[in-house]
C-alpha cells in the first residue's frame, strides 16, 4: 500500500523530530561526501595519465638510439648507433605478425616562408603508418603517402597551427611552403587535439622519409623508429615483444645485451601496466575507505532508528490497536530510513561535487575530478539498500512490539 | 455479540506461572452497557485485552460478532481490531504529532480509504463529539476531556461493532468524568455495544449491568438499574 498517505505520514515524522532527522543524516551525508571527493581525486589521477599520453597510440613502441656505455667483442664504448632503411626493412619483415603499423623519423629544423610570413619549424619525415601511431587527425588534404615515398616527392603536410601562423585565412592545400630555400607542396592539414600540454605538435611539418633523406644528407639513415605492436597482445606479450625488438637490433649493432644507452625503447605496454596497477590499488583504497565510511554511515542510522523505534514504541502500538497491520509499520521505518539515509547522501554528493569543483587541483596531478552519472545511480541504488538495510533491524523489532506492552509503555 | 466460555489464562513469571483468569464466562448482547469491575490484580485489564485481541487466550473459547477469535496472525488481528473494536484509554494514547483530525482518520487510513473520504468522516465523528472546532489543535492543545473526546471520536471512526474503555475516566475529574459518561450512555442509547473497565463504584452505577472480577473468576454479574446523567 504506497500512497501519497504514507509519504505523508513520513514527512509528518521526520518533520516532528527535526534535529533528529538531521542528525541521523549528518553521519550519511559526510561518509558520501568522503567518498565523492576520494572517488573524484582518484578519477582525476586516472584523467591525468590518459591525457598524458592521449597524442598517441595507446600500443606504441619508440625506439630511439645513442652511444654504446658497453665495450663488447672488440669494439669500444662511445660508438654511435645510427639505425638506417635496412634496419627499418629487417625488423618490419622480421616482426610482420606483431607489428600493426611502423615508421621511421628523420628530424629537421627549417625555416618556412610562404609570401611575407616567416618562422621556423620542425620537420618530421616519415612514413606514411605515422599518421596512425601519432593519431593525426586530417583537417583537409591527405597524409604521406606510398607514392610520395617511392617518388620522392616534395609533398608536406603541416600543422593546424603552421597554417594559423603562415597563410591566415588563405586555403593552404596545393600552395607551396619555401623551407630552407626549396619549395615544397602542401598536400594536407592535420589538428592537434591535445590540448595546453604543448603546442608544438601543431607546428610539426611531415615530409616522405625518402625525400628527406635525399634532400638533407644523401643517405638512408632514420633518427628513430615508432611502431605500434598488435593490439591482440597482451600487455606481457607486448613488454616481451618490445625486449625482443630490442634485443634484435642490438644483435645486428653488436651492441652488449645489458647496454641501457645504445638501444633505448619507450614501450606503452610497460606504461600502460604501471598506471593501471598504480590506477587498481587506488581504486582498492577509495572502495575501502569509501565503503568503510558508509558503513559507519549505515551503523549510525540504524542506531538512531532503533532509538527511534524505542522513542515510538507507544505510537507504534496505538498504531497497532487501531489496525495497523505489521507490514504497514515496517514499510514506515524502513521508508523513513531509506529516505533520510538518500536525502542525506544526495546532499554529501552535491557537497563533493561542489568541493571538486571548487579547487583547481591541476597543479596537482589531478584533472578534471568529475563525478560520472554512472556513479550517481549507482550511488542512489547503493544509498537505497543502505537504508533498506539500517532500517530493517529496527523495523523488525517495531514490528514485534506487542500492543499492550506498547500501550502500557508511559 | 460477544461469547466468552471458560477462558484461562496465565503469565509466565520466570519459572512459576501466575493464573490470571480462571475460567470466566461472560455472554454480552447487542446494546448493552457493561462494567467491569474489580480491585488490582483481579484480572480484568487481562480479560480486556483478550476482548480487544490485543492479546492471546490459552484456553476456552471467545467468539465476537459470530467469529471465533482463536490463533490469530498479527494480520487478522489487526483487521480484526480494525474492524470490530474502537478503543477508549485511561490516558488517551493520542498520537501527539497528528492534529485532532488526523488522530481520528487514522483507523481509516488502515481501512484504506480515501483522503478525502478519510477525512470527511473524521470530521463527522468529531462534529459528534462537539469538537468540530478543535480538528487543526494538537493534543497538547485539548483539555483532558477534549481529549478523551477526540479518542472516542477516533474510537467510533471505524463504526466497530464493540466499544472498550479502559478506565475512560480514570485521569478526568469529576465533572469532565461525568460529562464523557453522559456521551458513552448517549451512544449506548443509539445501540452501541459498550464495555468499560473500571474500579469507580460511581462510574460502574451509570452502566447497565457490572460483572464483578477477583481473583481471576467472576464473582457476581447482575443487571442494574442505570444512573442516567442528563
Amino acid at each position: 500500500m504506497i500512497d501519497l498517505g504514507l509519504f505523508r505520514e513520513i514527512f509528518q515524522s521526520l518533520n516532528k523530530n527535526k534535529l533528529r532527522t538531521l542528525l541521523s543524516g549528518f553521519t550519511v551525508a559526510f561518509a558520501i561526501m568522503l567518498f565523492t571527493i576520494l572517488f573524484g581525486i582518484a578519477n582525476g589521477f586516472q584523467n591525468t595519465f590518459n591525457n598524458e599520453f592521449a597524442g598517441d597510440a595507446n600500443n606504441s613502441i619508440f625506439i630511439n638510439s645513442g652511444r654504446t656505455s658497453k665495450a663488447v667483442e672488440g669494439y669500444q664504448t662511445g660508438r654511435k648507433i645510427q639505425f638506417d632503411n635496412k634496419l627499418y626493412n629487417t625488423l618490419k619483415e622480421e616482426f610482420n605478425d606483431d607489428i600493426e603499423f611502423i615508421t621511421g623519423r628523420v628530424y629537421k629544423n627549417v625555416t618556412a616562408s610562404f609570401g611575407t610570413e616567416k618562422s621556423n619549424y620542425s620537420v618530421r619525415a616519415v612514413n606514411p603508418d605515422h599518421q596512425f601511431i601519432e593519431k593525426s587527425e586530417m583537417f583537409s588534404g591527405r597524409f604521406i603517402n606510398p607514392l610520395d615515398l617511392q617518388n620522392n616527392t616534395k609533398n608536406i603536410v603541416i600543422g593546424n597551427l603552421v597554417v594559423e601562423d603562415l597563410f591566415g585565412d588563405i586555403d593552404p592545400i596545393g600552395k607551396y611552403l619555401d623551407l630552407n630555400k626549396i619549395k615544397f607542396k602542401i598536400v594536407g592539414v592535420f589538428v592537434e587535439r591535445t590540448e595546453g600540454s604543448d603546442s608544438n605538435e601543431a607546428r610539426i611539418i611531415y615530409m616522405p622519409i625518402s625525400t628527406a633523406q635525399k634532400i638533407y644528407g644523401n643517405n638512408d639513415f632514420i633518427d628513430q623508429i615508432n611502431l605500434t605492436y598488435n593490439p591482440a597482445l597482451s600487455e606481457n606479450e607486448a613488454i616481451a615483444f618490445g625486449n625482443k625488438i630490442v634485443d634484435k637490433i642490438k644483435d645486428i649493432f653488436f651492441v652488449s645485451k645489458n647496454d641501457q644507452s645504445a638501444v633505448r625503447a619507450r614501450n606503452r605496454a610497460r606504461e600502460n601496466q604501471e598506471i593501471n596497477q598504480f590506477n587498481g590499488v587506488l581504486a582498492i583504497l577509495v572502495l575501502i575507505i569509501g565503503m568503510g565510511t558508509l558503513v559507519a554511515g549505515i551503523v549510525g542510522i540504524s542506531n538512531i532508528m532503533i532509538f527511534i523505534v524505542k522513542e515510538r514504541t507507544k505510537e507504534i502500538g496505538i498504531r497497532k490497536a487501531l489496525g495497523a497491520p505489521p507490514n504497514s509499520i515496517i514499510l514506515i521505518i524502513i521508508l523513513e530510513s531509506v529516505f533520510i539515509t538518500a536525502i542525506a547522501g544526495y546532499i554529501g554528493l552535491l557537497i563533493g561535487g561542489a568541493v571538486l569543483n571548487s579547487f583547481n587541483l591541476e597543479e596537482y596531478w589531478i584533472t578534471d575530478p568529475g563525478v560520472s552519472k554512472s556513479l550517481v545511480v549507482a550511488a542512489t541504488i547503493t544509498l537505497v539498500i543502505a537504508g533498506t538495510l539500517a532500517g530493517y533491524i529496527p523495523a523488525k523489532r517495531a514490528a514485534s512490539i506487542k500492543p499492550i506492552v506498547a500501550l502500557r509503555d508511559e | 455479540m460477544l461469547k466468552i466460555n471458560n477462558l484461562h489464562k496465565s503469565y509466565k513469571m520466570g519459572e512459576s506461572s501466575l493464573h490470571v483468569l480462571k475460567g470466566i464466562d461472560l455472554h454480552v448482547d447487542k446494546g448493552e452497557m457493561v462494567a467491569i469491575m474489580g480491585s488490582s490484580g483481579s484480572g480484568k485489564s487481562t480479560l480486556l485485552n483478550i476482548i480487544g485481541i490485543l492479546d492471546e487466550l490459552d484456553s476456552g473459547e471467545y467468539i465476537l460478532d459470530g467469529i471465533e477469535i482463536k490463533d490469530l496472525n498479527e494480520k487478522k488481528a489487526a483487521q480484526y481490531r480494525n474492524k470490530f473494536l474502537g478503543f477508549v484509554f485511561q490516558s488517551f494514547n493520542l498520537i501527539n504529532f497528528k492534529n485532532a483530525l488526523e488522530n481520528v482518520a487514522l483507523p481509516l487510513y488502515y481501512q484504506g480509504l480515501k483522503r478525502r473520504e478519510r477525512q470527511e468522516k473524521a470530521m463527522f465523528h468529531l462534529d459528534k463529539v462537539g469538537l468540530k472546532d478543535w480538528s487543526l489543535h494538537l493534543p497538547n492543545e485539548l483539555s483532558g476531556g477534549q481529549k478523551q473526546r477526540v479518542a472516542i471520536a477516533r474510537a467510533l471512526a471505524s463504526e466497530p461493532k464493540l466499544l472498550l474503555a479502559d478506565e475512560p475516566t480514570g485521569a478526568l475529574d469529576s465533572a469532565t468524568s461525568h460529562e464523557i459518561m453522559q456521551f458513552l450512555q448517549q451512544l449506548n442509547n443509539e445501540g452501541k455495544t459498550i464495555l468499560i473497565v473500571t474500579h469507580e463504584e460511581d462510574i460502574s452505577l451509570m452502566c447497565k449491568r457490572i460483572v464483578r472480577l477477583k481473583d481471576g473468576v467472576i464473582m457476581e454479574d447482575k443487571k442494574i438499574k442505570q444512573n442516567i446523567l442528563l
